[in-house]
């Protein structure tokens, strides 16, 4: 890391250590698992064997009544539906168990209840499930051109949506002097937070209320989930989402599990309680990344970029999901994929098929883990087709900065940055000439050396009118933060998203004392509730520190003429001749001031001090806020990796991991570059371990730990994180988000180092992830191609 | 998910554990370390009557010198014999070390391990490369298996169901003994894809090549560790490699192959580095 990056003091820029640390390193995290509601219940799923099947009957065991639990017993549940305005799209009502269909292995089907989870388990067993199996649907390809077979019988085939677009495509790619085909592929895996989905939930009868505590990102949008799924007001659902153990995405999604249990509080007004277990994750929580590319670059003879033409299948699984739908992914994937570069042809159509899988749901990145992959990997094809170093060409082909603000060619307003530096930067820091000359002196171990580079942009804090077009059920707009002075001077501020690792107890707070210069350790963030924070559509899209962090930075503004007010009258000098000093309080004109501390304890304990003019609104302040122009600010970044192949094992090492990256104003370089280097985790982990495999039957091959690789510490490299700060000119301070960032570009990178390091065998790799087997099986195509003579004899 | 209901029974002795086993009439298992047990108990995939904890039988958790050999009870730890001072024989806690990470070798013992049998584990292998003995006990008292003839296939053993590994006994190496283990493990703390072991001991006229990590039990390459005997490291060609997988496990795709003679080759150039 680049330690020295960082300003003085507490405010925006400083490198302060994270408040919400000390409870987490301590082990005093507070997470729903700790909850205990006396009383409480446990739950457990019996889930579907099968992937695809008609449910003939259900046989629960003897004098199960208020213990085992179908669909038809959930009559106030509805079925979870997530309308979308977007052309082509199909409903796919989700049951909270299965009715009538199963539609993938792991699909919730009975639900039970018991003292405990073992038992709830052993009651699961004595189910009886008769389903008749039906051919599944398990490759996208298939599925999308069939219509008699169908995952869901009331569409006429098994396309969830279909995109198309095409802006200039004819004229630019005629006039190509080079065609560059590729053919990528990204597997499906699993989101695998440290801690699953889990619920507990209970009437409270004094508060009239189902209380759950929740784990989720979105506390204000799931209430209004629960609340339409329940048919109860918004008034009669509460929601806490204590300490989160990782989001990523799968959980801004209302789960039927999390509704079946709602429902059961609800019906029986005592506690239950569901922790997803990491079997459950895997198995039901297959849902992310699963995308395949058919791509033609047309080119010039030095490789710049001049039309693309591509094709977008995505694996959607069998539901769509509420509120985000299944259109994000593919929306995402056809906006996305020009990426950073400056070419004005693109066609694409995007496809996103149903399946017996689980649905698709959104991971960090969305759809541009996928898109970065896909267009990284052309990039580096179309340099070797023109024999020319990918570093060049893609230098060549980015937007440069005096075409800031840049209107790409899907109408992307790429707002600020300057992404040649950010490679170049990447380069230096790297020291690309010293990898050239190792890669050319070759290794004592005879490895194969191999450099990467990959760019990518990442739209971030993009809001109303960007997601209006994505025809979501709801559509984020505003985000508020309440802030209130104490007496002694301290603040709280509330806001309605959820921090769950991105140290926003920390960064709020920051940005607080940057306006306010009250020390960080008295000031607190309180989020996770819905009863006591203001609404907010939530954490996701790398949005809060823009959008709730801006609605903070004003509301503490608004209350310095109110501290001045009171300030003034206590210095004795008229309000005009006073002023607000971070440090001394308010300071009147002979340099007399009175502090922050006093000023409140007057208004609160005081008020015989207070003037009589006061501002009776008082030192609690509630301001709402997105940026003028929310089309999104646009963080950016290069990787570049050095890493050495071994040709007898197929295994990779990563030898250097260079980022330079700009995500506008930094509001805490730590904090930054913690998201940074978890997110870079999460895409090594894309790129080299995670995957579930479906057999011709849809069984998923991979329901433990042991089958699904993750990445440990051992495997995450030293990254080394350069930071750029092109303010954004839209938001508050120039602050952009940069949370799904550090997922984006790893597949992208590791690919094209490797691609590099095996360039005089002919063989290339383009499918997530990089299994040693699948680097092998590549050499031995390879070694077939170039030796007919051995193949024939 | 969590285990079906079992009876957990802690006999005091190890007459009292084959008692135990003895009882459950095929329905009862032993527990060493939980390490692999563990999981399949609350996957449901093990669902024994009685589960019968040997980890904590004093008899079974002590590595004692021998004088030519060292014994290592049933249920002493990865992690005491990788922290062991094991004279003439430094190479067992060599091969504990790199057992999956230390929170296993922790609790994960080593006549547990051998129970288990999962043909990519590394006791299946090293101990049959180094020439040890099994020690069971069982109602009709103690039996001796070498080490190489314990494993039957993937997951299957010689061990009859009231039947315990009590002690494992393994030769001191000569001084001038050649050992070589390598194992290729996508990350760190996994099973391997493919491992090898080789040990070439003159002056006991030992030459053992083992390879494992495959479908079924670890295999002995005799042929070959005859020639590297007398030929070096240099006889262990890949065609010649090859070849001797050709013999112990036919028709490979190349894929495995590939990566079971690389296991050989290195494990061969390491002994003689």
């Amino acid at each position: 890391m680049e330690k020295e990056h960082g300003k003085p003091g507490q405010g925006i820029g400083a490198r302060v250590p994270r408040k919400e640390d000390s409870r987490h390193l301590h082990g005093r995290g507070q997470y729903v698992s700790d909850t205990v509601i006396p009383g409480q219940r446990e739950v457990a799923f019996l889930r579907s064997p099968v992937a695809h099947g008609i449910i003939r009957a259900i046989r629960k065991p003897p004098n199960s009544e208020g213990r085992v639990f179908v669909r038809e017993d959930l009559a106030e549940a509805k079925d979870i539906v997530a309308p979308s305005t977007l052309p082509t799209y199909k409903i796919s009502g989700q049951p909270p168990l299965a009715h009538g269909k199963v539609r993938f292995v792991g699909e919730p089907v009975v639900m039970c209840v018991a003292k405990t989870r073992a038992e709830a388990e052993d009651l699961c067993e004595q189910v009886e499930l008769d389903i008749e199996e039906l051919p599944a649907l398990v490759d996208s390809h298939t599925a999308r051109f069939e219509k008699s077979n169908r995952v869901h019988e009331e569409w006429d085939d098994n396309l969830f949506l279909s995109l198309s677009v095409d802006n200039g495509f004819d004229a630019l790619s005629k006039k190509a002097t080079v065609v560059v085909k590729r053919e990528v592929e990204l597997s499906r895996q699993a989101m695998v937070p440290m801690e699953g989905k889990a619920v507990v939930a209970y009437w409270d009868e004094r508060a009239d209320q189902l209380i759950m505590y929740y784990s989720t990102q979105t506390p204000h949008i799931v209430r209004t989930g629960i609340a339409q799924f329940l048919g109860l007001d918004e008034g009669q659902v509460r929601i806490i989402a204590p300490d989160v153990g990782g989001g990523f995405g799968y959980k801004v999604i209302v789960h039927p599990e999390e509704l079946a249990v709602a429902w059961l509080a609800m019906k029986y007004r005592k506690p239950f309680r569901w922790i997803e277990d990491r079997r459950e994750h895997l198995v039901s929580g297959a849902n992310a990344r699963q995308h395949h590319y058919h791509l033609t670059a047309y080119a010039d003879d030095k490789g710049r970029l001049l039309a693309l033409d591509a094709e977008i299948t995505i694996d959607g699984g069998a539901y769509s999901n509420w509120p985000f739908t299944i259109g994000l992914e593919p929306g995402q994937a056809t906006g996305n994929l020009p990426g950073p570069y400056d070419f004005q042809g693109y066609r694409c159509k995007t496809y996103c098929v149903a399946t017996n899988k689980p649905g698709f749901m959104p991971y960090r990145g969305v759809a541009r883990t996928g898109v970065c992959f896909a267009m990284e990997l052309l990039m580096d094809a179309v340099a070797r087709a023109v024999d020319r170093d990918p570093f060049e060409v893609r230098l060549e082909n980015l937007v440069r900065p005096e075409q800031m603000p840049y209107d790409n060619v899907v109408k992307k307003h790429y707002d600020s940055g300057n992404y040649p530096a950010a490679l170049k930067l990447a380069r230096e820091k790297f020291d690309h000439q010293k990898w050239i000359d190792r890669q050319k002196k070759g290794e004592p171990d005879g490895r194969k050396i191999g450099i990467g580079f990959a760019s990518y942009c990442e739209q971030s804090a993009h809001g109303t009118s960007v997601f209006a077009t994505w025809g979501l059920p709801l559509v984020p707009g505003y985000d508020q933060s309440a802030v209130k002075l104490t007496p002694d001077g301290g603040l709280e501020v509330r806001v309605g998203v959820h921090s769950h690792g991105q140290g926003m107890e920390t960064t709020f707070a920051q940005l607080a004392h940057e306006i306010l210069g009250i020390d960080i350790q008295k000031i607190k963030i309180t989020h996770g509730d819905t009863g006591t924070t203001p609404y907010s559509t939530g954490t996701y899209a790398s949005r809060s520190i823009v959008m709730a962090g801006g609605a903070t930075l004003n509301a503490c503004k608004e209350l310095i003429p109110r501290i001045v007010k009171i300030g003034a009258h206590l210095v004795g000098c008229n309000e005009s001749e006073a002023r607000f000093d971070k440090v001394l309080g308010v300071v009147g004109p002979s340099g007399k001031a009175v502090d922050l501390r006093e000023i409140c304890t007057v208004w609160y304990l005081r008020p015989d001090r207070a003037p009589l003019d006061v501002d009776r609104r008082g030192l609690e302040v509630s301001v709402s806020y997105k940026p003028d122009r929310d089309t999104g600010a646009f963080s950016y970044a290069s990787h570049a990796v050095a890493v050495a192949v071994d040709m007898g094992t197929g295994q990779v090492e990563i030898l250097d991991y260079v980022i330079a990256e700009d995500c506008g104003t930094l509001v805490n370089p730590m904090v930054v570059e913690g998201q940074t280097l978890g997110g870079v985790a999460q895409g090594i982990g894309t790129a080299m371990y995670e995957e579930i495999q479906y057999d011709v039957n849809g069984q998923p091959n991979a329901s433990t730990l042991a089958d699904y690789l993750l990445p440990g510490p051992t495997e995450i490299p030293n990254l080394r994180i350069y930071h750029m700060e092109t303010p954004s000119p839209y938001t508050m301070y120039g602050i952009k988000g940069m949370g799904e960032g550090g997922a984006i570009a790893p597949p992208a990178v590791l690919f094209n180092a490797v691609n590099d390091a095996l360039r005089a065998t002919g063989a290339e790799v383009s499918k997530t992830p990089l299994t040693p087997h699948r680097l092998l099986e590549e050499l031995e195509k390879a070694r077939h191609r170039t030796e007919p003579k051995r193949e024939a004899a | 998910m969590k285990a079906a209901a079992f009876e957990y029974l802690k006999p005091s002795d190890v007459g009292g554990a084959i008692k135990a086993l003895a009882g459950g009439a095929g329905d009862a298992k032993p527990l060493g370390g939980g390490q692999s047990l563990g999981p399949m108990l609350n996957l449901r995939l093990a669902r024994p009557k009685i589960v019968v904890d040997v980890s904590r039988l004093e008899a079974l958790r002590t590595i004692e010198d021998k004088g030519a050999f060292w014994r290592f009870g049933g249920a002493v730890t990865h992690a005491q014999v990788e922290d062991a001072k094991l004279a003439g024989l430094t190479v067992m806690s060599d091969v504990a070390r790199n057992i999956a990470y230390r929170a296993i070798r922790n609790r994960g013992t080593i006549g547990g391990s051998l129970a288990h049998a999962d043909p990519a584990a590394d006791w299946p292998l090293a101990l049959p490369a180094l020439a040890a003995t099994i020690v069971i006990a069982g109602p009709a008292g103690e039996r001796k298996v070498p080490a190489g003839e314990f494993m039957r296939g993937a997951f299957a053993t010689v061990l009859t169901e009231d039947e315990l590994v009590v002690a494992v006994e393994v030769p001191k190496l000569s001084a001038g003994a050649r050992w070589g283990y390598w194992k290729f493990c996508r990350k760190t703390g996994e099973f391997p894809e493919s491992s090898a072991a080789m040990l070439m001991d003159p002056d006991r006229k030992l030459a053992r090549l083992w390879v494992g990590a495959l479908d079924g039990a670890p295999q002995s390459l005799d042929a070959l560790a005859r020639e590297i005997a007398q030929k070096g490291a240099l006889a262990a060609t890949e065609t010649a490699v090859s070849g001797a997988l050709d013999l112990v496990v036919p028709g490979q795709d190349p894929v495995s192959r590939r990566l079971h003679v690389t296991a050989v080759r290195r494990a061969v150039e390491k002994g003689f580095q």
